[in-house]
C-alpha cells in the first residue's frame, strides 16, 4: 500500500501545531483545498495575556485526532484517498511541534503513507500559492506573533532569509502595545481598530538599522510608547490612546513597507507576497497595496483564514516538498529552530 | 488479541508486542535521549521483527502518566492517532500502577514513585500478593509527607522508582527498616506488564476526548486561579 513514486504525493493530510492552533487539512496538488479545520486556543490563552506552552501542548494532544477526523469528513475522503500525511517540523515552541510530529507520525505509519516535513515559514509563503500561482523571483514578507521575516524566493523550493527581527516580532509588539493601552489580548486586531479612529500625531522612532540592512527592531518601539504615556501622566497630561496606537502601528508599517519595496527593487522581484497573522492588519494590507501599486508590482495577501496559522498552507508547501522527494521517516522530531529550507 | 503497548513516561522508552495475548517482543531503552527520536521507531522495528502489519493490531495500550508531561503527551498523542487511524479501540493505564506491577507479588504495601520535583512525587499506594490492589489513587505529594502517611500502616513498604536516589534518605528518615527498595532490574516500567493491564480493562469510550494523566495543573493555570481566589479576597 506504500506510495513509492513521489509524483503519486496529490493528496495530502497536512498537520499544524506550531503554536497555539490544531490543524489539520486535505489539500489536491498543493492548490485545492478540500478542507481546511483550525481549533483555536486564543479564548483559552486570553486570561493569561498570551500563549502559555503547557497549555498549548495540553489543548492539542486533546484537540488533534477530532481535528484530523473532522479534516478527512469535510473533504470527504477516507485513507484510501490520502497520498501522504505533511507536519510541521519546525520552527515554533517545541512541545506544541512535538503533539503534531507525533501524530502525523503514527498516522503515516498505521496507513502506511510517506511522511512529509515542512517548514512552517514555507507555509506560510505558499499559502499564497492557493490564492494563484507564485511568480519568480518573489519577496515574501511574514510579519505574525512569532515572526517578522523578508525571504526571497529565486525560483519554487528556494528560501533565502534577507532579513529577520533582531527582538520582538511585530505581533510581540502588538500585544506589548495593547497591554499597555490596557487593550484585550491578542492585541494586534485591538489595536488596528483603535489606530483607525486616531491620528498619527505622535512622533515615534523608527528603527531603520545599518544602512542597506533588512532587518527589523521592534523593541525600542515599544519602549518608546511605553515612556511617553509615562512621561504625559507624569505631567499629568493624557494621551489620546487612538492616537498613541495610530502612531505606533504609523511606524511599524512605514518600516515593514519601506523594507519590503526596497528589498523588492534590490533583488528585482516579479511578485510580492504578504503572509502570517499580523498580514491581517487592515492598516498594513492598506499600505503594501498602495505601496506595489506605485511600483507596479503584483502583489498577494492571502485571506484571513489563509494568513494566521492553518494546515492547509502546510498542505500546500508539502506538496511541493513532495516533487522533490523530500521525506521523514519515523525518527522525525520536532526542530524548535529548524532554520528555513 | 494483537496488542501494542507503548510508555514514554521517565525517560525510559518501552515498547511491547503480543500476539493472541502472548507477548512475543519487548524493548525498554533507559537512554536520557528525545523519545520523539525513538518511540515510532521502536514500534516499527518491534512490528517488521515481529512480522505484524499496523492492520492486524486489535487494540493499543499506553501508559497515562502520571510523569513527564512531555514523555507522556508523546505517548498518548502516538497512540491516540494510530487507534483513531487504525479504527481500534485505545487502553489507558495508570503509569505508576504499571511500574507497580514488577512487585506484584510482593504481599505487602507497594509504592511506585517519579520525582516531581521540590521535593515531590507522583505517587499511589498498591498492595500486592495474589493480586494488585489499588490503594491509594495517583496523585502529587511531597514524599516526606507520603512516608508518614504510610508509617501509620503496618508491616513494610516496598518503593520502586526510576528516582529512588534522590527520596531514599527521607523515606529512610520516617519508615527506618519497614522501607524495602526495588533492585536495579526493577526500577522502570515493564512494556509486557502494560499489555497485561491493557488486555485486562475496558478501552477508553472516546479515543478523541482521551487525554493523559497529569495529575496537576500547568504552573500558569495554578497561578492564575491563585491569582482569581487573591482577588475574590480583597
Ligand atoms: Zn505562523
Amino acid at each position: 500500500m506504500a506510495k513509492t513514486s513521489s509524483s503519486a504525493w496529490k493528496t495530502i493530510l497536512a498537520i499544524e501545531t506550531s503554536c497555539d492552533e490544531t490543524a489539520a487539512a486535505i489539500v489536491h496538488a498543493g492548490t485545492e483545498v478540500w478542507s481546511n479545520v483550525v481549533a483555536s486556543q486564543i479564548e483559552s490563552h486570553k486570561r493569561f495575556g498570551g500563549v502559555v506552552p503547557e497549555i498549548a501542548s495540553r489543548h492539542h494532544v486533546e484537540q488533534m485526532t477530532m481535528v484530523m477526523e473532522e479534516a478527512l469528513r469535510e473533504a470527504d475522503v477516507t485513507w484510501e484517498d490520502v497520498d501522504a500525511v505533511a507536519v510541521t517540523e519546525g520552527p515554533g515552541l517545541v512541545g506544541a511541534l512535538l503533539v503534531g510530529v507525533n501524530a502525523a507520525k503514527a498516522a503515516a505509519f498505521a496507513c502506511g503513507l510517506p511522511l512529509i516535513p515542512v517548514h512552517h515559514i514555507a507555509g506560510h509563503i505558499y499559502a499564497n500559492q492557493l490564492i494563484e500561482p507564485i511568480q519568480y523571483p518573489a519577496l515574501a514578507l511574514i510579519v505574525s506573533g512569532g515572526h517578522t521575516e523578508l525571504v526571497y524566493a529565486a525560483e519554487e523550493g528556494s528560501f533565502e532569509i534577507i532579513g529577520e527581527t533582531r527582538d520582538d516580532a511585530v505581533g510581540e509588539a502588538y500585544d506589548k502595545v495593547a497591554r499597555t493601552l490596557g487593550l484585550p489580548y491578542p492585541g494586534g486586531p485591538a489595536v488596528d481598530k483603535l489606530a483607525a479612529e486616531g491620528e498619527a500625531s505622535i512622533d515615534m522612532p523608527r528603527a531603520w538599522l545599518e544602512q542597506g540592512s533588512y532587518d527589523f527592531s521592534f523593541s525600542g518601539l515599544k519602549s518608546a510608547v511605553i515612556n511617553k504615556l509615562h512621561n504625559a501622566s507624569q505631567k499629568g497630561e493624557t494621551l489620546e490612546a487612538a492616537d498613541v496606537a495610530a502612531s505606533f502601528q504609523g511606524s511599524v508599517i512605514d518600516v515593514l513597507v519601506t523594507k519590503t519595496v526596497a528589498a523588492a527593487r534590490e533583488y528585482e522581484v516579479e511578485h510580492v507576497l504578504v503572509a502570517g497573522g499580523v498580514a491581517a492588519n487592515r492598516g498594513l494590507r492598506a499600505e503594501v497595496e498602495r505601496a506595489m501599486g506605485e511600483e507596479g508590482l503584483k502583489l498577494t495577501i492571502p485571506p484571513l483564514k489563509y494568513c494566521t496559522d492553518n494546515a492547509a498552507m502546510i498542505g500546500a508547501a508539502a506538496y511541493v516538498a513532495g516533487k522533490e522527494g523530500r521525506q521523514a521517516d519515523m525518527a522525525l522530531n520536532a526542530n524548535p529552530s529548524l532554520p528555513l529550507y | 488479541m494483537n496488542v501494542l503497548a507503548i510508555d514514554a513516561t521517565t525517560y525510559a522508552s518501552g515498547v511491547a508486542l503480543a500476539r493472541d495475548g502472548q507477548v512475543m517482543a519487548e524493548r525498554t531503552t533507559i537512554l536520557k535521549k528525545n523519545h520523539s527520536l525513538r518511540l515510532m521507531p521502536a514500534v516499527e522495528e518491534l512490528m517488521n521483527e515481529v512480522g505484524m502489519s499496523p492492520a492486524e493490531l486489535d487494540r493499543i495500550v499506553v501508559a497515562k502518566g502520571p510523569g513527564s508531561y512531555t514523555g507522556v503527551r508523546i505517548a498518548v498523542g502516538t497512540a491516540k492517532s494510530l487507534a483513531w487511524s487504525l479504527g481500534i479501540p485505545i487502553v489507558g493505564v495508570s503509569s505508576l500502577e504499571t511500574l507497580a506491577a514488577n512487585a506484584k507479588l510482593f504481599p505487602g504495601w507497594i509504592c511506585p514513585f517519579f520525582d516531581a520535583r521540590r521535593g515531590q512525587v507522583y505517587t499511589g499506594l498498591y498492595h500486592g500478593g495474589a493480586a494488585l490492589q489499588s490503594i491509594e489513587a495517583d496523585q502529587i505529594v511531597l514524599m516526606e509527607e507520603f512516608a508518614r502517611r504510610l508509617k501509620e500502616r503496618d508491616g513494610s513498604v516496598f518503593f520502586l522508582s526510576p528516582d529512588v536516589l534522590k527520596h531514599q534518605e527521607v523515606i529512610r528518615d520516617v519508615l527506618g527498616e519497614r522501607a524495602l527498595f526495588a533492585d536495579e532490574a526493577n526500577l522502570f516500567m515493564r512494556p509486557a506488564e502494560l499489555v497485561r493491564l491493557g488486555m485486562e480493562r475496558e478501552p477508553e469510550v472516546d479515543t478523541h476526548a482521551f487525554a493523559p494523566a497529569y495529575v496537576q495543573l500547568a504552573e500558569a493555570e495554578k497561578k492564575w486561579l491563585a491569582s482569581q481566589a487573591g482577588a475574590d479576597d480583597e
